[in-house]
């Protein structure tokens, strides 16, 4: 199927009536949680992904899909309104966004938030169409090694960008592997790490780690936080929305910085919406004629981070439905949902399940229509969520995340399990260890074990075949090369000052 | 001794026990079988890098620790592990009391002590959220939710 065939196909997937009824939920979903700070996208994909194991798998990824670009959109709301980001990826926008608000132009600064999401939204969709097939193609012809020594890169990648410090990013990412692997050992049936608890053969699930890590940690890190802000008001009307032409123009090369930007770096492990939208924000500082306006309300200071913000989304894709290797939290979800329904995210998804790989590549151009109709004339009334009083919301995400874990499984073991992670991520949160380098460990690696031992078996031992083969000597050698870099003190403060940014 | 109060130095001690126990563990597991490796092979590496990490971690704590700790908000960390004793507590009761009550019990904490809103808007907030939850999952979705002796 070439990329037209494939795309019409897609089309006719997701034009289906549930489809595109799960496409608004999802972006729906999305925006509310983007609005609402304390609850991020990831947290509510764990959330809510037991609610969709009942689903066909094709609607599924479509509405998980909607609330994962859907949050993005929504996170600029609260950055604009009340310069506290709904998401980390909107960060960035805080700094001119409520400068533009506090000036009076909160709903021009809203506007181009939306217009920017859409136009770079739809180039990292089209992007994902063109990309996502060739490197499909490439990567048929890995083998064991060559995806042993791919999660090393990409999880040498997640390591070197969630946090300042790599000691700790490793340390993080080694907690998910051992977490991983506990329960039977799938080539031996040898039972590891139960601590001879019969419940614990089957392994953990990852929605308790998910669910715990990301909703009940974030909830006890913002009761923790527990403060409450003062919003700016939202002017009501489209034509209030709107940016004038002078605003417009100023934000043409930033439309098209974010959009580039958001999608390459969005390609790469680890690299994330969040990164994307500094980086995109420091061109377009770095190029302006006025520099000096960038931190007092430039338009072009919102239109580029929520540009790069929103392009990411197809580049993080790529990775995730062309190798299986997911580039964040979110995205780490979403593969596990994808394999819980039987579909394997790989270079032969496209091919093996075209309904699930076309179908929501095409939602994502829908979707982005959907939100831009949401985001425009609904965002008074989505401004209204910011009103909704903690102490109702808070134990509501108690209780969504006990049905997310007790859902899966049935068992009140979980919820202990979840008390636990709930506490783990919250410590990891206030000790500065990175999440996200965990949950991918967790995510990949029964996967990562069992491509070293293939390629071991494969070898008979020798472990110079690793690096025999040009492509995976490729892949480690740059893996190596990413954990040692920080060792050169220009590099790390770099590193650093990127990371910390990002907050 | 003050490096001893250092979250890196507690926690990095915590890590390097566990990779300790890892490889302690992988011990007794075949580490190479004729097939290829066995199941003490992956875990016995990254537990050798854990405690490698751990000790790396304390070793750089200690050695930046210039005696100062960083200023602790007891009072706001209170409120999050309160949270969370409470959340522990309300899932230890549920599989005797079930969700509704149990959860409801835990809404009421929230809002009552966590922050500090009248008792009588506690008692609205948590009945309702309960019953809505209750009206939500097991009746309408028919997603199972722990039960008590009275059968909710």
């Amino acid at each position: 199927m070439d990329i037209a065939s494939g795309l019409l196909h897609g089309f006719a997937v997701a034009l289906q009536p549930s489809n595109v009824f799960w496409c608004f939920v999802g972006c729906l979903l999305g925006t509310v949680v983007g609005i609402m700070p304390g609850l991020g996208p990831a947290a509510t994909i764990a959330l809510l992904l037991p609610l969709t194991f009942k689903m066909d798998p094709a609607g599924g990824i479509i509405m998980l899909a909607g609330i994962y670009y859907g949050a993005k959109y929504g996170g600029s709301t609260t950055s604009i309104l009340l310069n506290i980001p709904g998401e980390s990826s909107s960060v960035v926008t805080c700094i001119d966004g409520y400068q533009m608000a506090r000036k009076g132009r909160a709903g021009a600064a809203l506007g181009i938030a939306a217009i920017a999401s859409f136009i770079a939204g739809s180039v990292g969709v089209i992007g994902l169409t063109l990309i996502a097939p060739p490197v499909a193609a490439f990567a048929l012809s890995f083998s064991s090694p060559e995806y042993f020594a791919l999660m090393c890169l990409g999880l040498a990648l997640v390591v070197l960008l969630s946090g300042t410090s790599l000691i700790k990013g490793l340390l993080a990412l080694l907690l998910g592997l051992w977490l991983t692997s506990i329960g039977t050992d799938l080539f031996t049936a040898q039972a590891r790490f139960i601590f001879g608890q019969a419940t614990l053969l089957g392994g953990i699930d990852f929605m308790v780690v998910a669910i715990g890590v990301f909703a009940i940690g974030e909830v006890m890190g913002s009761i923790e936080a527990g403060e409450e802000a003062r919003m700016l008001p939202v002017p009501r009307g489209i034509r209030n929305l709107l940016p004038n032409w002078e605003e417009l123009r100023a934000c043409r090369f930033a439309f098209l910085n974010g959009s580039v930007t958001g999608f390459l770096v969005g390609c790469l492990p680890g690299g994330g919406a969040t990164i994307s939208s500094f980086i995109a924000y420091g061109i377009e500082k770095a190029v302006s004629k006025h520099p000096e306006q960038f931190g007092k309300g430039a338009p072009e200071g919102v239109a580029a981070p929520e540009g790069a913000n929103n392009a990411d989304t197809g580049g993080a894709l790529v990775p995730l439905l062309t190798l299986g290797i997911p580039s964040g939290g979110s995205t780490a979800i979403m593969l596990s949902a994808l394999v819980l329904w039987g579909v394997k995210p790989g270079p032969l998804m496209m091919t093996e399940s075209p309904d699930v790989f076309w179908g929501l590549v095409a939602s994502m151009y829908i979707g982005n229509v959907v939100l831009l109709i949401l985001n425009l004339p609904l965002v008074p009334l989505f401004a209204q969520i910011l009103r909704l009083p903690l102490y109702v919301l808070f134990p509501v995400i108690f209780g969504i995340s006990i049905v997310g874990a007790y859902g899966a499984s049935g068992r009140i073991f979980d919820l202990g399990l979840l008390v636990g992670f709930g506490l783990l991520g919250y410590a990891m949160s206030k000790l500065k260890y990175p999440s996200a380098p965990l949950i991918l460990g967790f995510v990949l690696g029964d996967a990562m074990e069992r491509a070293l031992r293939q390629s071991l078996m494969m070898s008979q031992g020798d472990l110079s075949a690793l690096v025999r083969r040009p492509i995976s000597a490729i892949m480690l050698a740059l893996a190596v090369v990413i954990l040692l870099i920080p060792l050169f003190g220009w590099f790390n403060r770099l590193r650093v000052r990127a990371v910390t940014e990002n907050g | 001794m003050a490096f001893l109060k250092n979250g890196d130095v507690i926690s990095g001690a915590v890590l390097a026990a566990l990779g300790v126990y890892i490889v302690m563990q992988s011990r007794a597991w075949d580490y190479y079988t004729l097939d290829g490796p066995g199941p003490a092979f992956f875990p016995f590496w990254y537990g050798v890098a854990m405690v490698a990490l751990s000790l790396l971690l304390i070793v750089n704590s200690a050695r930046n620790s210039n005696g100062s700790s960083a200023t602790i908000d007891w009072r706001a960390m209170g409120r999050a592990l309160g949270t969370w004793l409470a959340f522990a507590v309300s899932v230890a009761l549920m599989q005797f009391a079930g969700f509704l009550i149990s959860f409801a019990l835990f809404t009421f904490f929230i809002v009552a002590v966590i922050f500090r809103r009248p008792l009588a808007m506690a008692g609205v907030v948590a009945v309702a959220s309960a019953l809505a939850f209750h009206l939500i999952f097991p009746v309408a979705l028919s997603v199972s939710l722990p039960t008590g002796p009275f059968g909710f």
